[in-house]
């Protein structure tokens, strides 16, 4: 229902700001264009205008999907779409892509412009310095580019790592073969170090368990995933990760076995109710609201936030219909807190 | 690593690439047919993700998969006939006008998932049937014959095409539509029925080695799933020799290298060998034994389209 | 009269894919009604983002550059009458090979380490080229079969380097781990030609072999035999050509210029080389050799309608937030349309031979 509502909107919205584009074209030369968003921004009410161009679909289950809900959840908060707008370009796996989309994005008169992938930072580096008046934030990474003298960007990191160690404690509490799947996609970016947090977590709660770790070399393949899910099974686990979209996979075998499996990245549980039992979420909420607030007080960048399981940017979601005992929930509440004190940490 | 060749591992491998070999069988089996009437699919690939996404759709909304099945090969039908017309009344290029399909049921399945379903939720799809008397026997019943109903229908499918094939007129004429289509249209054989009837029939195919893989194998939809499998069955194809078998020996062997890197990335806990490595090896074997084993000749009017006027 | 009927002709021929794709953007305006997005807003957007400013018509140029340079490579190929489909893999390579060069040798100046990358892609292109090449050559190993397996091999071999050997390591320091080599040394950039856009030298790189290529094809001995090979292969070998080998060496052409499109890539937009850097090039440039009517003279239009379309539809996304996937659709129907409608050339050009 409110996906309707929110496509009828979105279709005024582009034909307005298309027909704005379009009489934006006249302006001769395109360096010219950095100078109209500051003007376009600010006679349209208070409505906070946000861009995002990411690299999968944002119905993707994972990393695109994360950042989709937690505007979403900002908007319901901020009161609907006349106080958030939110315009997208998902599925832009290609940079040059994204970088046009960005740069287009940028000249449209958006107060925060998301490039939500990491790959997308040299060029967001390039199109950050013709926009000094559109805030930009990118991710996941740790450089605002500050020291390279921008001061309208904002970068986020999520330490995969701290939820992939409490959901090893979870499972290295749970398994009953002492044998654990991981289901990877490459081993790269936050897929590598949330194995490597969820391995540690593991080895460090139950010496006894084997963290058995398969990759399949790409995003997409569905059908590897389900195919490594079920080597998993075969090799004796009985509870199972993975990270990337292309875990649904996985979660289908996941569900015919009848075994538990942890997501990241979004929440999963609705992928298979029975079978998902926690996910650690990438809740980008805060952060987003942090931004908006900091751009309304005339901050556009220069910040790198950090989603930690201490700040709440990082949650490990439970699935009530999948039952964890007691004490495994206890011990990953107990690696939650020494994470969040800097006693314990995720990565080796 | 010496786990690799304990019995539980090797039973494992074997299931697995049996299971893994299905979508491949269907897909490849279909195409095969088309090639040898003498055109040659690229659009596989696409079919299959309508396939795909026909078959998890109907099974979401009226939970009954032997009709989802039906509608996704219905799909591959009609795209099937789509491309029949395109190759054989308009006489386009086929390499070109299979790349233009692929992308089109890429996009259109992408398409109606994010209109009509937008969350994907995990269906319950075909389960094992374990056959009477034959899945008791040790380990030979374990990798044979506890699969779904849609991998016994892949296998089942073999016999049938070398049946058709060589023992049918229909056979005979596809072949000689194949070889020299104006002999054919001189004996009276419709060089483009023939030809609409074998590509249709690859379209049903790979709609159906699409539902494969959200009714029994994955039991979930999104978008691009198929992830290349079309394409390798195209490849299959060729490996095969344009025969039933040789297709079939392709598949398993393509899926049981699959299956064998997953358990050796499993049984390598210091990844001695790196990952990607291992998941080289089902491409680099395939076109080595391709290399070094005995080669057929492709149909001689293979991509060649038939103008009945110009002869 | 004659001269008037061949401009006629000529024009007719031209014109085609262009009705083409008007006939596909056509049934896609009923899909974007269905979506209730206005399809005369949609296009409008589509045009303006591909050729509305300066800046957006740069952008067509530098997305046409990678298409163009594949697309030639497709040309000499099918000229050859080998089908070359292994262009992902080989743009792959091609960019891990001028990037391990670039950053191989960064007190290089710019004069000599440009040069010896794009080289560096070239040949990498042309040994992942070459390979199906000499498997045909010499085994019969069909060429569709190798050139779709080497695609993945090479995806799976740039896995491997990108967070291994080549990773860039500031994103080992800050524990990113993101797949992506370092920034290759600045001179060796292919110049920006119009800043702010990024048009770059590529582009004008990629028109100069477009003329190179049909020099080759038409004015040169090894030229000839490769078409002679290509249009009648039993001929080729009757006139005395080694028809093998010519096949062969069609498919490393290939290779080498899909192993260029990628190092220019890197080299001109990316500055490094990174997962996804082929794009799908490696399809579309087929799409576009063949709209060129596999003329590498013709492939410089086809690769500017086919990258507006690609920079156009995008900008239709993002103006009327339709799904990024109806853009496939369209590109899908504009493919189908395009080749189906060739059929009234090769109508007429027969009608014509019959009538004198």
């Amino acid at each position: 229902m409110s996906k309707i509502n929110r496509r009828k909107f979105l279709t005024i919205a582009g034909t307005l700001s298309a027909g704005a584009a379009l009489t934006a074209c006249a302006t001769p030369a395109p360096t010219a264009a950095p100078a109209a968003p500051g003007a376009a921004a600010k006679p349209a009410a208070k409505q906070f205008k946000i861009a995002m161009v990411c690299p999968s679909l944002v119905n993707d289950a994972a990393f695109s999907q994360s950042m989709y809900d937690a505007i979403m959840s900002v908007q319901k908060e901020m009161g609907g779409e006349s106080a958030l707008m939110l315009k997208y370009s998902d599925n832009v796996f290609q940079v040059p892509n994204a970088a046009a989309a960005i740069r287009d994005y940028a000249g449209q008169g958006f107060d925060l412009v998301i490039a939500h992938g990491t790959q997308y930072g040299n060029s967001l580096q390039e199109i950050a310095k013709d926009f000094p008046n559109v805030a930009f934030a990118w991710g996941t990474a740790t450089d605002n580019f500050e020291s390279k003298g921008l001061k309208n960007v904002f970068a986020y990191n999520p330490k995969a790592e701290e939820g992939g160690y409490v959901l090893g404690v979870l499972a290295a509490k749970m398994t009953k073969s002492n044998v654990v799947g991981v289901c990877g996609p490459v081993e790269a970016g936050d897929a590598k170090t949330f194995v490597d947090g969820f391995k540690k977590g593991v080895t460090d709660t139950n010496k006894a368990a084997k963290v058995n770790v398969t990759y399949t070399g790409n995003f997409s393949d569905v059908s590897l995933m389900a195919a490594a899910a079920e080597t998993h099974t075969k090799a004796g686990a009985d509870i199972l990760t993975g990270s990337s979209q292309s875990v649904v996979g996985a979660i289908g075998i996941a569900k015919d076995k009848k075994i538990v499996w942890f997501g990241t990245q979004s929440n999963q549980a609705n992928l298979a109710p029975e079978t998902v039992g926690a996910s650690q979420v990438y809740d980008w909420s805060g952060i987003v609201k942090e931004m908006i607030s900091m751009i309304n007080s005339g901050k556009k960048g220069t910040v790198s936030f950090e989603s930690t399981l201490k700040n709440g940017g990082l949650k490990i979601v439970y699935n009530d219909k999948v039952a964890i005992s007691a004490d495994a929930k206890a011990a990953a509440a107990a690696a939650t807190k020494d994470i969040a004190d800097g006693k314990l940490k995720a990565l080796p | 690593m010496s786990e690799l060749f304990s019995l539980t591992v090797l039973t494992g491998i074997a299931y697995s690439g049996i299971r893994l070999a299905t979508p491949y069988l269907f897909a490849a089996l279909g195409e095969m047919f088309a090639q040898r009437s003498g055109v040659v699919n690229l659009g596989v690939e696409g079919i299959m993700l309508m396939g795909a996404f026909t078959a998890f759709a109907m099974a979401t909304w009226t939970g009954n998969l032997w009709f989802a099945l039906f509608c996704a090969a219905f799909i591959g039908l009609l795209m099937g006939l789509a491309m029949s017309f395109i190759s054989v009344n308009m006489q386009a290029e086929q390499g070109i006008s299979g790349i233009g399909m692929h992308l089109f049921g890429l996009g259109l399945s992408s398409l109606l998932f994010t209109k009509f379903l937008g969350s994907t939720k995990a269906i319950t799809g075909f389960q094992p049937i374990k056959i009477p008397l034959l899945g008791d026997i040790p380990v030979i019943g374990e990798i044979f014959f506890n699969h779904n109903i849609l991998v016994y229908l892949a296998f089942l499918l073999v016999p049938i095409a070398v049946w058709v094939l060589n023992k049918t007129t229909l056979g005979l004429k596809i072949r000689a539509v194949g070889v020299k289509p104006e002999a054919a249209d001189s004996l009276g054989v419709s060089v483009s029925k023939i030809r609409y009837l074998c590509v249709s029939f690859g379209g049903v195919m790979a709609g159906i080695a699409g539902a494969s893989l959200t009714l029994a194998l994955i039991n979930l939809f999104q978008e691009n799933m198929t992830s290349g499998i079309g394409f390798i069955a195209v490849a299959l194809v060729y490996f095969g020799g344009w025969t039933p078998v040789g297709v079939t020996l392709g598949a398993l062997l393509f899926s049981l290298v699959n299956a064998l890197q997953l358990w050796i990335q499993v049984l390598d806990k210091d990844k001695v060998i790196p990952s990607d490595f291992a998941l080289m090896m089902p491409y680099v074997l395939t076109i080595a034994v391709l290399a070094f084993g005995k080669r057929t000749n492709q149909p001689a009017a293979l991509t060649k389209p038939f103008d009945r006027g110009s002869h | 009269m004659s001269q008037v009927r061949r401009i006629v002709n000529t024009s007719f021929e031209t014109l085609l894919p262009v009705v083409g794709v008007i006939v596909a953007l056509i049934i896609g305006a009923f899909m974007l009604l269905a979506l209730g997005a206005n399809p005369i807003t949609a296009y409008g957007a589509l045009i303006e983002g591909a050729f509305g400013s300066q800046y957006s018509f740069m952008q067509t140029l530098v997305k046409a550059t990678p298409l163009l340079l594949v697309g030639l490579g497709v040309c000499i190929a099918f000229r050859g009458g080998v089908i070359n489909i292994g262009g992902e893999g080989q743009i792959i390579v091609g960019g891990l090979g001028a990037t391990a060069i670039a950053l191989a040798l960064p007190n290089l100046p710019g004069v000599l380490l440009l040069p010896l990358a794009l080289i560096a892609g070239i040949i990498s292109g042309a040994i992942w080229g070459g390979i199906p090449g000499v498997l045909k050559a010499r085994l019969g190993v069909n060429e569709i079969l190798t050139t779709i397996m080497m695609n993945a091999i090479a995806q799976q071999l740039s896995n491997f380097l990108l967070r291994g050997p080549m990773i860039d390591p500031k994103e080992v320091l800050a524990k990113t781990y993101l797949p992506q080599s370092a920034q290759v040394p600045e001179q060796a950039w292919l110049m920006r030609l119009l800043p702010p856009t990024l048009l770059h030298l590529g582009t004008i790189l990629a028109v100069v072999l477009a003329i190179g290529v049909f020099v080759f094809l038409w004015r040169t001995i090894i030229g000839y035999r490769i078409r002679a090979v290509g249009l009648n292969p039993s001929a080729a070998k009757y006139a005395g050509i080694n028809v093998p080998t010519y096949q062969a060496l069609a498919l490393v052409l290939g290779g080498a210029f899909a192993g260029l499109a990628g190092a220019v890539e890197v080299l001109g937009v990316s500055h490094r080389m990174l997962d996804g850097v082929s794009g799908g090039y490696g399809f579309s440039g087929i799409v576009t050799a063949l709209f060129g009517k596999l003329h590498p003279l013709g492939s410089i239009p086809a690769s500017v309608l086919f990258g507006s379309l690609l920079v156009g539809a995008d900008k239709m996304q993002r103006a009327v937030q339709v799904p990024a996937s109806l853009i496939q659709v369209l590109l899908g129907l504009v493919v189908i349309f395009v080749v189906s409608s060739d059929i009234w050339v090769r109508r007429r050009a027969s009608k014509r031979q019959t009538n004198g």
